[in-house]
Parts: C-alpha cells; sequence; structure tokens
C-alpha cells in the first residue's frame, strides 16, 4: 500500500523501543482501505457515468428532491425534539436520585441496541390505526402510521441516546458552585439554569443534536415500516436508492448516495469546527 | 419543579423506548407462547438464524483484530497524520446502511466493478455470504478501534516499554501486558460490534437478495415474514433480536458499573 509510507513515525524526535509499527500500522491501512474507503470512492466515481448532467437529472429528480427533503426535514425535527426532551432526560439522571435511575438509564441506549428493523414494526404496531397509541390519536384525528409524522416519530427514537449520551458526561463534571453562586446573588432557579447551566450545556447539546440528526438522515430500518413509503410523499432517500437499485439503476443510486455521503462530511466537517470552538471557549 | 421534571423525563422514555420494547413481546404473544415457539423454530427461522450467528462470527472476530491494530499503532507510536487516521476509521458511522451495502454493489454487483469477472468465474459476493459479511463489516468497524484507541492512549506506553527493556518480545509484551489492561475495554467494544453485527438490517438488506432459507439473516426474515403479514412469526423472530438486546443493554450497564475504571477514560455514547 502507498499509503503505509505516509504513515512514518517521527523517528527524529524519539525512537520508540516498542515493536510492531510496522506490522499494526500496515494491517490498519490495509483493512481500512479494502474495507473502507476502496468502496466509498467506487461510490464516488459511480454517478459520473453519463457526465455532470446526468449527474443533475437525477438530483434534481421531482421524486429524488421530495426523498432527500423528507429525510433531512424529518431528521431535522426529529433531533429538534430530542434537543429538548434530551438535556431534561440527562438533568434528571444525573441530578436526582430515585428507584428505578438505573433501569431508566439503561434503557436511554436502547436504540442503540435493538435493531432497527425490530424498532421499526414496533413502531408501526404502535402508531397503526389499531395500535395502543394511533387507535387513540387517530379518534383526535392525528394520523402516524403511513405518514411524515411516522417518519418523524422513527427518527425521534433512533436520535435519543445522542443527546442524551453526549450531555450526560458534561453535565456530571458541571459544578454546582456556578449554580449556588448565581442562586445567592438573588437569581431564581429560572434564570440560573437560563443563564448559568444552559450556556455551559450548549457546546455538547449542539453536538448531540448533530449526531442524532447526522445518524437519522441516514436511517432506514426503522423508518420504513411505519412511512407508508408514497412515492414523493413518505419516501425516505435511503429508500429510494434501494428502489433504484433493484432497478439496476446503479448510476442513479450511486447519485443520491453521493449526495448523503457529502452531507455526511459536512456534518463531520461542522463537528469538528465546533469541537475546536467549544475548547477555545474553555 | 423536580417532580414534573421526573414525569416529563419518565414519560418520553416510556413513550418512545419503553412502549415499542413492551408492544414486540406482545405481539409475538398475542396467540400464546406455543406459536411464537413454532415460528422461531421453524426451518426458515433456523437458517436465518444460523446466518445470523455465522456473519457475526466472521466479522466480530476481524474487526476486533483490526481495532488492536489500529489502536496499538495509534496509542503506542507517534507518527505524521494521526488525526486524519482517527476520523477515516469513524467514517462508516456517519454513513448511511443502505450507502454502505450500495457500495459493495458498485463493486461487486452484475453491473459493479468486478461484476462480469466475477459471473464468469461463477462466484458470487452480492446475493451471498461473502457481500452479507463484507456489509456487516462495513457497519460495525469503528466499534472495537473507537472504544480500544482512547483506553489505550490513556494507558500511556511506559509499561510496554518497561516489559521490552527487559527483553520481552513483542507478543509477550502484548499478551502478557497489553492484553490484561485493556480485556475489559476490548470485551466492551466486540459486545456493542457484535449487537450491531446482528442486528444490521439496512446494509444487509441491500446486498443480501433476500433469499428465504439462504441469504435471510434474522432482521431481514423479520422484515419478510412482516410484509407477508405473518406478524406473530414477525414479531416472534423480532423478539429474539430484542432480548439480544437487552442481554447486551445489561452487560453493557454492568461493565460500566463494575469496570469503570478499565473501560475508557472519554466516556462513550
Amino acid at each position: 500500500m502507498s499509503l503505509t509510507t505516509t504513515f512514518i513515525p517521527k523517528r527524529s524526535r524519539s525512537r520508540s523501543v516498542l515493536p510492531g509499527f510496522g506490522l499494526s500500522m500496515g494491517f490498519t491501512i490495509f483493512y481500512l482501505s479494502v474495507i473502507v474507503l476502496i468502496p466509498l470512492a467506487a461510490l464516488v466515481i459511480r454517478p459520473w457515468s453519463a457526465g455532470f448532467d446526468g449527474f443533475w437529472r437525477v438530483a434534481t429528480d421531482h421524486r429524488v428532491l421530495a426523498a432527500l427533503r423528507l429525510s433531512f426535514g424529518a431528521a431535522a425535527i426529529g433531533a429538534g425534539i430530542n434537543a429538548v426532551f434530551g438535556p431534561i432526560v440527562a438533568w434528571v439522571l444525573i441530578r436526582y436520585r430515585f428507584p428505578g435511575k438505573r433501569l431508566l438509564d439503561a434503557l436511554v441506549d436502547l436504540p442503540f441496541a435493538l435493531p432497527t428493523a425490530v424498532a421499526g414494526i414496533a413502531l408501526s404496531a404502535l402508531y397503526a390505526p389499531n395500535g395502543w397509541l394511533g387507535e387513540p390519536l387517530s379518534r383526535l384525528g392525528i394520523k402516524v402510521a403511513y405518514t411524515p409524522l411516522g417518519v418523524v416519530v422513527a427518527l425521534t427514537f433512533i436520535g435519543l441516546p445522542f443527546v442524551v449520551r453526549t450531555i450526560q458526561p458534561v453535565l456530571a463534571d458541571l459544578s454546582q458552585e456556578a449554580e449556588e453562586a448565581a442562586a445567592t446573588l438573588g437569581a431564581t432557579r429560572l434564570q440560573t439554569i437560563g443563564r448559568v447551566v444552559l450556556p455551559m450545556l450548549l457546546p455538547s447539546l449542539i453536538t448531540g443534536t448533530t449526531l442524532a440528526f447526522a445518524r437519522a438522515v441516514g436511517e432506514y430500518g426503522s423508518v420504513i415500516f411505519i412511512a407508508g413509503n408514497l412515492p414523493a410523499i413518505s419516501e425516505i432517500a435511503p429508500l429510494l436508492i434501494v428502489i433504484k437499485l433493484e432497478q439496476f439503476d446503479y448510476a442513479g443510486a450511486a447519485t443520491i448516495g453521493v449526495i448523503m455521503l457529502a452531507a455526511a462530511f459536512v456534518i463531520i466537517l461542522a463537528l469538528n469546527l465546533l469541537q475546536n470552538w467549544a475548547a477555545s471557549r474553555r | 419543579m423536580r417532580l414534573l421534571l421526573c414525569a416529563v423525563a419518565v414519560g418520553f422514555i416510556g413513550l418512545f423506548l419503553l412502549l415499542p420494547l413492551a408492544a414486540v413481546f406482545t405481539q409475538a404473544l398475542k396467540q400464546g407462547l406455543s406459536v411464537a415457539l413454532a415460528a422461531i423454530s421453524e426451518p426458515d427461522a433456523v437458517a436465518a438464524i444460523r446466518l445470523t450467528l455465522l456473519v457475526a462470527a466472521i466479522a466480530v472476530p476481524l474487526n476486533a483484530a483490526f481495532g488492536i491494530a489500529a489502536s496499538w499503532a495509534i496509542a503506542k507510536f507517534d507518527f505524521w497524520g494521526k488525526g486524519i487516521l482517527s476520523t477515516l476509521i469513524d467514517l462508516p458511522f456517519s454513513v448511511s446502511p443502505v450507502v454502505s451495502g450500495l457500495i459493495y454493489v458498485l463493486i461487486f454487483g452484475l453491473q459493479g466493478w468486478f461484476g462480469p469477472e466475477l459471473r464468469d468465474h461463477g462466484i458470487k459476493i452480492i446475493f451471498a455470504l461473502p457481500g452479507i459479511v463484507l456489509a456487516t463489516m462495513f457497519v460495525t468497524f469503528p466499534f472495537v478501534a473507537r472504544e480500544l484507541i482512547p483506553l489505550m492512549t490513556d494507558q500511556g506506553r511506559a509499561e510496554e516499554e518497561a516489559a521490552a527493556t527487559l527483553g520481552a518480545s513483542g507478543f509477550q509484551t502484548f499478551f502478557r501486558v497489553t492484553l490484561p489492561n485493556i480485556k475489559w475495554g476490548l470485551l466492551y467494544g466486540v459486545l456493542l460490534c457484535n449487537a450491531r453485527a446482528m442486528g444490521e438490517f439496512g446494509a444487509v438488506s441491500v446486498v443480501s437478495g433476500h433469499i428465504r432459507g439462504l441469504t435471510n439473516t434474522m432482521p431481514l426474515h423479520v422484515e419478510v415474514l412482516y410484509n407477508d403479514y405473518q406478524f406473530v412469526g414477525a414479531f416472534a423472530v423480532a423478539s429474539l433480536l430484542a432480548l439480544l438486546a437487552i442481554v447486551t443493554l445489561t452487560f453493557k450497564s454492568f461493565l460500566e458499573w463494575r469496570y469503570a475504571d478499565e473501560i475508557a477514560a472519554v466516556h462513550h455514547h
């Protein structure tokens, strides 16, 4: 691998006495290239077989645009819901003691551990017109399953742990002295939270919400069962990739794939900038 | 205030997390335990369970070996490009599961890079076991590495350097010094890697072809049954996967509680 030569130990500074750099680095670069980098390169190359026009035609197709809008829009709403409730959950788990707290804490990770297809059929059974939640909601005239609202529900489910788990350690490290000082100086509890606690939590809240958004944009398994998958209405972008693949439209599938990959890169970049900003604030 | 916040938190988790979990088991047991058991012991379900175990048995050890190699290189040596390498290792987490499957179809599929050559030699990768394993390896790629890199960086190099100075070989150093230090972190990473490997749906769905009894993993079998309106069967297989998730979470909480200091300095999500 030519890449190996790029990663040379800084021998000039100090020569490590430990063995195995060549072996471990060689295996790392080889495995990373074979499993991740070369296949991703195959994706990036593919859409241009019909030139930029071909790419643009697929990217601006009515159905593709609608699917992208739904995936990004519903992911943003889901992340927004988690940005409100996630901090409350984190706060309760860190600050209060109550029976069943450990169970509640472990349960937060459920969306990480539960296979997405299982989450998908469970959510659609719950929110279907005859389901536990779907029936009372439909009497109120609210349809969740098989509508874009169902997509939002699934993406909220999938994103919750990202927000809670990012905020939790920051909240745990937060000294209560600042809050006590604010209270001593006459601030009400709400003022203390708004002016003291929230600003300190802000970087982790934005990071967690961004992570939840990033995960939700590409989510597939938990969504397709509850979405109903009506073209241009409740059809998400990853599903459209699958549909194009089934029609052997590889270039079309790759075009949507590249757009989603580009979005992922933008998010990674934004998170890195965010971390630098948070570090400089400290 | 306090009571209100607790109620909101418990209500939100109950509504969004506990209720779906309860729904899986309730739906599975709707027609009694024997019907559910029959659904998970019919041949296609057994084949799906076997395939899922096989795929995890291949993908997880390979990713664990990669995780150890990558964290050894990154934590124990200084070199240019370390930040880039770490970012690249985390990359699969940011890629949509469907795209993770798509990339292998673009390479090995009938109209992919090597499609025609593979067909001429009678080698099947897409719609067969190798494709499913590759897609699973991609989505679970970072789990062990991302767990071990911060842990081993935090532990430093002094102990290994002492061992090496005293004349231990590379493998002796690794097995006698490093491995005992990272074993709980490694187990933690493997646990999460395995849960995702057995439960992966999107990526595997793209490369599997959904051939009943042949290329259907458990999550895919759940989908096939559900789309066939065999709801009890679908939820019965789903409840096996839900049990796996519960066991994983229990074990994970135990490790976090018992070996908190030996898992990772930087806390994970």
